[in-house]
């Protein structure tokens, strides 16, 4: 078996949907154990999202839970009865990070700060994900995927950059700040394990989703806080050489990164007579006529495919990139080769072809250490095996909706 | 708090050797330099960091090497050292460091590093522990690993663009957030192989694609793809099954988000408007009906809404347990008073540029506060205490080295 990087790190999660399992899935797949505690016949809310295999709901059935929850263990819990808490401090006492999404009044009323699990584990790495952040006017405002991605500023960076495209600001695709919100706390985390190897001592981590978010456009955030809005006002797309342009079946991105970049596209367009106007020299001058430019481009382009211009470009070092739909990403021969895509092989679903990871490890690779657990797949194995339930204890735990 | 009350940074005594540029990888080795890593930027006046010269994302060109706000804003707390890479003697300092550092990071071309001699294979034979990444735009393995990229290209070819915007209009590249996706992806990669590290005493190589980085995130949409077929495009704010789910105009030109996702929240949500006639229109219901007549619905929500500041409209339906949020925007978020209380922005002072606002850390640590400390370095600011405090090269050498151009 090969190594792998995390082995021995235990990490419960108390998280639902995006952000917090994907923090913790992170670290699953690079060897940790994680423990995933979901509400007893229900189960975490990505179980009843899209997509599901051939469109047939079922807990069992949700590919977006099943990416979100490889490598892990799942048992079902219910924290807030008196039972449960109990047998929650008790895998609290025993991991080394707690991963967790509830609201901030929720977490105190219920003994669950970190300054009462400290008590029970010192050592205690408790990583909370939240809309707002634990403390502030707005911690326990109630805020879903669309309400922080509004709330971080990002997306009003966006429709200022492209007003054309977005009069309306418009998120990013999916739930896309749900996972830079993971992200963030996963870097966080593991950078808390590092430091704890060195002075013995856990910690609290307060991750703001919103501020995750920030964190992302912090440039352009910056030129709000120094120069002003008005910075933005200018409309940028059409200063840009290129850009965004349309092709035969699609769009292409074009982005000019100096002289060389722009010698790459001269050789693309046979060197034409009208880039060596006098106007277009120098870097000012392409600024200045980009539209003008960017139309002779818009000329050329519309007859060929997004895949003969995106090869063609980067062959002649013109850096472009065609934009892709999820049938070209599956389809890539470069994707493929890197291996991007991974089979899992799930009890209801039989074999999926997953996205893996963006980085390749060369001692310890990312691996699916098991497919995303069925609901409470693991409850035998945690309760009877280590915590020393017995089977009938099982029974009436799951009688009375505790487990 | 004053200095001899500080905590150790959690990455104190990690060195880093940062041969990155532009925005991919210095986003990264700042964050590690947020969490108390020593960063040591490799950099050069004949081959400067483009974020040093210019931002193509926000058009901005700058006069002169050390005046650049983009460029501090990504490589803050970091120390510069100028070698120029073309010479020997300065791939010969660069081993000396990698000999004394913990990571390496770059993210030139694929091969660039093995053309100058830097490759994995000769460093880890410098230093056999040593953690190195690559980042560039598809990996450095595969028929496209020689293509270049920006953060716009990296959106495009990750599948974001294609999902981002109004069905309608054309696809949005997300600007520099990709590249900023990529670097944090990075940060998180290279702490997972510290910690294998310290833990086992084994280095090894990363190699990361930025555009992987970007399809990650669109998971549901490639597996819808993959399990039934469907090729997802762009819905704007939609929801799959959540209606309202929009944004809605407000008093000076402002928007508030909204989302439902219950009986619960929609029966609150009414409350808070004052129950308007239309809230019992059958076209309105149950929340499919909601979902299926939304175009109407978002309309008659956003006649209400821009009566109030986007502020009032937050507050209202907070207090009923209702998902808005004002979207906030340019210089709101420095006066938000959520914001302002939990400090996300902090004062630095460049030299060249004067005092500037900058988004701090992200993460807020009970124990060991990730910090900025300083502003972006100047190009070579810090050349000499590294040559000299870290490497033990003698004053006479670094002159003589100075004297044959090695270090500009």
């Amino acid at each position: 078996m090969t190594e792998t990087a995390l082995g021995g790190l235990k990490v419960l999660e108390y998280a639902q949907f995006v952000s917090g399992p994907y923090c913790s899935k992170l670290l699953a797949d690079m060897g940790a154990e994680v423990i995933k505690i979901e509400p007893p016949l229900v189960g975490d809310s990505a179980r009843r999202r899209e997509p599901f295999l051939d469109d047939v709901p079922g807990l069992e059935r949700s590919g977006f839970f099943l990416f979100l929850n490889t490598s892990k263990l799942s048992i079902t819990l219910d924290p807030d009865t008196v039972t449960g808490r109990e047998i929650f401090l008790k895998l609290v006492a025993d991991c080394d990070v707690l991963i967790e999404d509830n609201p901030p009044s929720f977490v105190k009323e219920r003994g669950f700060d970190y300054e009462s699990l400290s008590r029970i584990n010192p050592r205690l790495i408790m990583t909370s994900i939240t809309p707002f952040g634990q403390y502030g006017p707005y911690c326990d405002y109630k805020a879903y995927h669309l309400n922080t991605y509004h709330g971080s500023g990002v997306a009003k960076v966006l429709s200022s950059i492209l007003p054309q495209e977005t009069p309306v600001p418009t998120k990013g695709p999916g739930f896309l700040g749900d996972f830079d919100a993971g992200l963030s706390a996963a870097i966080a985390t593991m950078a808390a394990l590092y430091g704890r190897l060195f002075s013995r001592e856990g910690q609290h981590i307060d991750i703001s989703k919103q501020e995750a978010l920030m964190a992302l456009e912090r440039v352009e955030i910056g030129m709000y806080g120094n120069e002003g809005e008005s910075r933005f006002s200018t409309v940028f797309m059409q200063q840009m050489v290129g850009g965004l342009q349309r092709c035969k079946d699609g769009y292409v991105m074009i982005t000019l990164g100096g002289d060389h970049h722009w010698e790459g596209l001269l050789r693309v367009l046979g060197d034409p007579a009208w880039a060596h106007e006098e106007k277009f020299q120098g870097e000012l001058g392409k600024y200045k006529y980009a539209q003008e430019i960017s139309g002779h481009i818009a000329d050329w382009i519309k007859d060929y495919t997004k895949e003969e211009l995106y090869h063609r470009c980067q062959a002649l070092n013109c850096p472009i990139g065609m934009v892709t739909t999820v049938a070209d990403l599956v389809a890539s021969e470069q994707l493929e080769t890197r291996g991007f895509f991974g089979e899992i092989e799930h009890p209801v679903m039989g074999i999926v072809n997953c996205p893996t990871s963006p980085y390749r490890f060369s001692e310890t690779p990312h691996r699916f250490h098991r497919p995303a657990p069925m609901l409470g797949e693991h409850n035998e194995e945690i309760f009877i095996n280590r915590l020393g339930y017995s089977r009938e204890d099982l029974v009436r735990m799951r009688g009375v909706g505790v487990i | 708090m004053n200095g001899s009350t500080l905590p150790r940074p959690l990455l104190e005594g990690v060195r880093i050797a940062d041969f990155t540029w532009a925005w991919a990888g210095p986003f990264a080795t700042e964050l590690l330099a947020f969490l108390g890593a020593q960063v040591i930027k490799i950099e050069s006046s004949h081959r400067p960091d483009h974020a040093r010269i210019r931002s193509l994302t926000l058009g901005l060109s700058m006069k002169g090497l050390d005046k650049s706000p983009v460029f501090n804003d990504i490589n803050l707390n970091k120390m510069s050292l100028s070698l120029d890479l073309r010479r020997d003697k300065s791939i010969d300092i660069a081993k000396k460091l990698v000999a004394v550092s913990d990571v390496v990071i770059e993210n030139f071309r694929p091969g660039v590093m093995d053309k100058l001699g830097l490759g994995y294979d000769v460093l880890k034979a410098i230093k056999s522990d040593i953690v190195m990444l690559s980042s560039s735009a598809l990996g450095s393995e595969g028929p496209e690993s020689g293509y270049a990229g920006f953060a716009p290209t990296f959106s495009a070819l990750g599948g974001a663009a294609h999902l981002t915007g109004y069905p309608d209009k054309r696809p949005v590249p997300l600007m520099g957030s990709s590249d900023l996706r990529s670097a944090s992806t990075s940060a998180f990669a290279v702490l997972v192989a510290l910690y294998h590290r310290a833990c086992t005493g084994e280095g090894q190589y990363i190699d990361l694609s930025s555009v992987e980085t970007v399809a990650m995130n669109i998971s549901d949409s490639l597996l819808d793809y993959i399990m039934n077929g469907r090729i997802a495009i762009r819905k704007g704010n939609r929801d799959d099954i959540l209606a309202p789910h929009n944004v809605y105009p407000c008093k000076n030109n402002r928007w508030v988000s909204i989302a439902i996702a219950s009986e619960g929240e929609w029966v609150a949500f009414c409350r808070a408007m004052g129950n308007p006639l239309w809230a019992d229109d059958e076209r309105f219901s149950d929340a499919y009906s909601r979902w299926l007549n939304q175009d109407e619905l978002d309309k008659l929500i956003g006649e209400w809404t821009i009566g109030f500041t986007h502020y009032e409209v937050m507050e209202r339906l907070q207090r009923e347990g209702v998902a808005a949020v004002a979207g906030l925007q340019g210089a709101e978020l420095y006066s938000d008073p959520h914001l302002k209380e939990r400090g996300v922005s902090v004062e630095v002072v460049h030299p060249n540029i004067g005092r500037r606002v900058a988004l701090g850390p992200p993460w807020k640590f009970s124990a060991t506060p990730a910090r900025v400390k300083r502003c972006s370095p100047i190009l070579g600011e810090h050349t000499e205490y590294v040559l000299g405090d870290i490497l033990g090269i003698s004053r006479d050498e670094i002159d003589a080295l100075k004297q044959e151009g090695v270090l500009t």
